[in-house]
């Protein structure tokens, strides 16, 4: 009898040993109101489920996007810039008009992507269906989603070929917007108003620094850079121009930009046998180009 | 005999009605550390990440680690330099884990004693068991940039008694010519093992090793073949810009990471690997590779005689022989859930390694190959092969449930005659893990593992055939690093 309580006694003890971690795991597991959402993300041929994301989402983004995505994870008091706060679906990088929501491949290409100058790694380890779902389950935090729709991505033209004169014309729109004012005349972020600049939650921000070689943030391509400006980064004191530039003229303004950066480049050769001085901030601001 | 049964049977009462009682302490220890602590493991620390952004639990990678370790621990942005860091970070852990463990070792030759007799007056097999609380040893773990793509990792531990060594000490010259295929490491490092040994889950004696990385045929003389062991040497390796593709080859002493060179005069090992993932949709990445470690090391050594007798010089040893470990590695997922690894070996060491030739400085050779030694005749390459599967559950990030099988079976024997199974191992382990909270900060994983080895004629003779052993180990414990 005795005995057969004490073999009793071991097969409990074992069944608590297993039990009780796995009970209190279970009460650690959080986003019960995602298992309920049907969001999906649409990339491609890909369709993103966001309740297939909950777990990767735990595993790679709560420590610093938190588990309300209110980018108030147990690492955000250590990071600058603070990670984004999903809740108010606002997004720097996007192919989106400014104030509009990006697109899923917006979202997909930022978590394949990383942010530089920030502690968003590059997640290109993920497959590509595991970020589609990540992408869904990003989208659930927000209510803009469920009342608005994604912004139509902007044009693109064709990039026309590399001038000294489209160097030149670009030297004159930076001038003209007043790019210089933060991201300084070299394109070294010591603009006037680079010491002023916050996001729209108040935080300090820095302007790019075009000369640091590292990658800016929403892609290096030109077509990336292009985007950046005729769309804006959102949340941050860099506007959209896409009212103030026209197509031709952003293309300029893209081969001028690419003459701060350090990567060696056909702009850079070309601005130095033109011997092309930096914008004069007290020189009269050149007129639009079809305004002369 | 019978006496010593009945003393079993007690000692296992006493443990079933403890266990709970123990359970239970033990758990809500567990369960009152639910909360974040104040320090930062090295590279978390460093980037804000928590511990499951790169371990599937820790200390296994999964692929985002794998990829990070394969850039010298870097992420790849602007700020994996150390400029970045408050002056104040120096990149260190510190692990080691208090455990129970019971430990049962069958068919054990022992002594006998008859009534009024203090010395042993015959012998006897029988089971030997133990169990108590144990420390396991410490492991001082740093590494990191020095500046951006020069990285290092020194890893000074300790057995449980203090004793120190050099587990770890490289350094490495991360994305040369800006390319992820070439990066150079040189130092005591451990293999390009895609199922890392020193990132293994399971800690007991038997189950805390790959057994198919340490294996060594019965009476044979090399320990240089242990691909479990880190070694001194110099790695060349490479890997696509996301990792899927990988390469290694390694230059190796054929010291068994030994530093001094205290074996051969002129021995090298080399060691290579090659490896593909792919993209499986909702199932995950799959990676399959292979690897391939060949060399050569010593046979014959100088001996000095002396007062007490001949002994062997260190670093003399010459008359090189050959051995070789060659397989598959897979690395199968199936969901978020569910992986399965896979690891297979096909071995063969020289016939001179085979009977008993080689390690003659730790006593691990039986001869010394000198000037007009010959070969038993009929003596023959050993061969084996092997294969290792590693299934786990992962329930959260939080918690894993592990199992493992593996089996080693000589396919050659190097003296003809010897049974075909003598010496062949299998080994199965289960266990878990469960680690109460996840930051950046710290790690702490209360653990549960048992593990069941089997080895095929070994243990001692039991009138004409020696007897198979199975040995045991339960252990529970708190694995953590801070």
């Amino acid at each position: 009898m005795r005995t057969g309580l004490r073999k009793w006694s071991l097969w409990l003890g074992a069944a608590a040993l297993l039990a009780l971690p796995l009970a209190s795991s279970a009460q650690l597991s959080t986003n019960d109101l995602a298992q309920k959402l049907n969001i999906e993300s649409h990339i491609g041929n890909l369709t993103g489920h966001a309740k297939a994301a909950a777990m990767n989402y735990r595993r790679y983004c709560v420590g610093c996007h938190g588990e309300l995505g209110d980018g108030n994870g147990e690492n955000a008091v250590w990071l600058d810039p603070k990670p984004r706060n999903f809740q108010l679906g606002i997004f720097k990088c996007r192919s989106t008009p400014t104030s509009t929501l990006p697109t899923d491949t917006d979202l997909f290409d930022s978590i394949g992507r990383g942010f530089d100058r920030s502690n968003m790694p590059i997640w290109n380890t993920l497959t590509k269906q595991e970020r589609a779902d990540l992408v869904a389950w990003v989208k659930h935090f927000s209510p803009r989603w469920a009342n608005e729709k994604s912004g139509d991505p902007i044009q693109i033209p064709p990039e026309p070929e590399v001038t000294p004169e489209r160097i030149k014309a670009g030297r004159d729109v930076f001038a003209r917007v007043q790019c210089w004012k933060c991201h300084g005349v070299q394109g070294m972020a010591n603009g006037p108003s680079a010491s002023t600049l916050t996001d729209d939650l108040g935080r300090p921000i820095l302007a790019y620094n075009f000369t640091e070689g590292s990658r800016p943030k929403c892609g290096d391509t030109d077509r990336d850079i292009y985007r950046i400006f005729m769309t804006g980064l959102d949340g941050t004191p860099m506007p959209s121009f896409a009212d103030n530039i026209k197509p031709d003229e952003a293309w300029d303004l893209v081969f001028y930009l690419r003459t701060f950066m350090s990567q060696h480049s056909k702009e850079k050769d070309m601005a130095k046998q033109l011997g092309l001085k930096p914008v004069d901030p007290n020189a009269p601001v050149p007129a639009a180009s079809g305004q002369q | 005999m019978h006496v010593m049964r009945r003393l079993r049977i007690r000692s296992f009462a006493t443990f079933a009605t403890s266990l709970p009682v123990l359970s239970l302490i033990l758990v809500s220890l567990v369960l009152t550390c639910v909360q974040p602590a104040n320090a930062i493991p090295a590279f978390a620390r460093k980037y804000g990440l928590r511990c499951s952004a790169c371990h599937e639990s820790w200390p296994m990678l999964n692929y985002f680690g794998q990829k990070f370790k394969d850039n010298g621990y870097q992420l790849m942005n602007d700020r994996d330099a150390p400029i970045w860091q408050n002056p104040g970070y120096w990149p260190v852990t510190f692990r080691i884990l208090p455990i129970w463990h019971r430990v049962s070792t069958g068919k054990v030759l022992v002594d006998t004693y008859s009534a009024g007799s203090t010395a042993p007056t015959g012998s006897a097999v029988q089971r030997v068991t133990s169990s108590g609380f144990d420390l396991s040893g410490l492991d001082f773990h740093t590494g990191g940039t020095l500046e951006k793509n020069f990285s290092f990792y020194v890893l000074p531990s300790s057995d449980s008694s203090g004793s120190f060594h050099f587990e770890t000490v490289m350094a490495r010259l991360d994305n040369l010519f800006g390319s992820p295929w070439l990066n150079v490491k040189l130092g005591k490092f451990e293999l390009d093992n895609l199922l890392s040994e020193k990132r293994i889950l399971t800690l007991t004696g038997n189950g805390g090793i790959y057994q198919l990385y340490h294996f060594i045929p019965q009476g044979d003389g090399n320990i240089f073949g242990q691909m479990g062991d880190n070694q001194l040497g110099v790695e060349v390796m490479g890997h696509s810009y996301n990792d899927r593709t990988r390469y290694s080859a390694a230059l190796l002493s054929s010291v068994d990471g030994t530093p001094g060179l205290p074996y051969g005069s002129n021995a090298y090992s080399g060691f290579f690997t090659a490896s593909q993932a792919f993209d499986a949709g909702k199932a995950g990445v799959q990676r399959i590779g292979g690897y391939a470690f060949v060399g050569l090391a010593p046979t014959t050594w100088i001996t000095q005689t002396g007062p007490s007798g001949s002994t062997v010089i260190p670093g003399s040893g010459i008359g090189n022989k050959s051995f070789s470990r060659e397989g598959l590695v897979g690395q199968f997922y199936f969901g978020q859930h569910v992986d399965l690894q896979v690891v297979t070996q096909h071995g063969s060491d020289s016939a001179w390694f085979g009977q008993g030739y080689g390690d003659l400085i730790d006593g691990i050779a039986s001869g010394n190959n000198t000037t007009g030694t010959t070969l038993p005749a009929g003596s023959r390459s050993p061969t084996w092969n092997g294969v290792l599967l590693e299934p786990h559950y992962v329930y959260s990030p939080q918690l894993i449930f592990i199992g493992r099988f593996e089996t080693i079976r000589m396919s050659q024997q190097s003296t003809p005659g010897v049974a075909q199974s003598f010496g062949n191992i299998t080994s199965y382990t289960i266990g878990y893990r469960y680690n109460p909270f996840m930051t950046s900060r710290a790690g702490f994983a209360w653990h549960n593992e048992y593990n069941w080895l089997h080895q095929d004629g070994t243990g001692p003779s039991l009138g004409i055939n020696a007897a198979n052993i199975n040995t045991s180990e339960l252990l529970l414990g708190f694995d953590f690093d801070f």
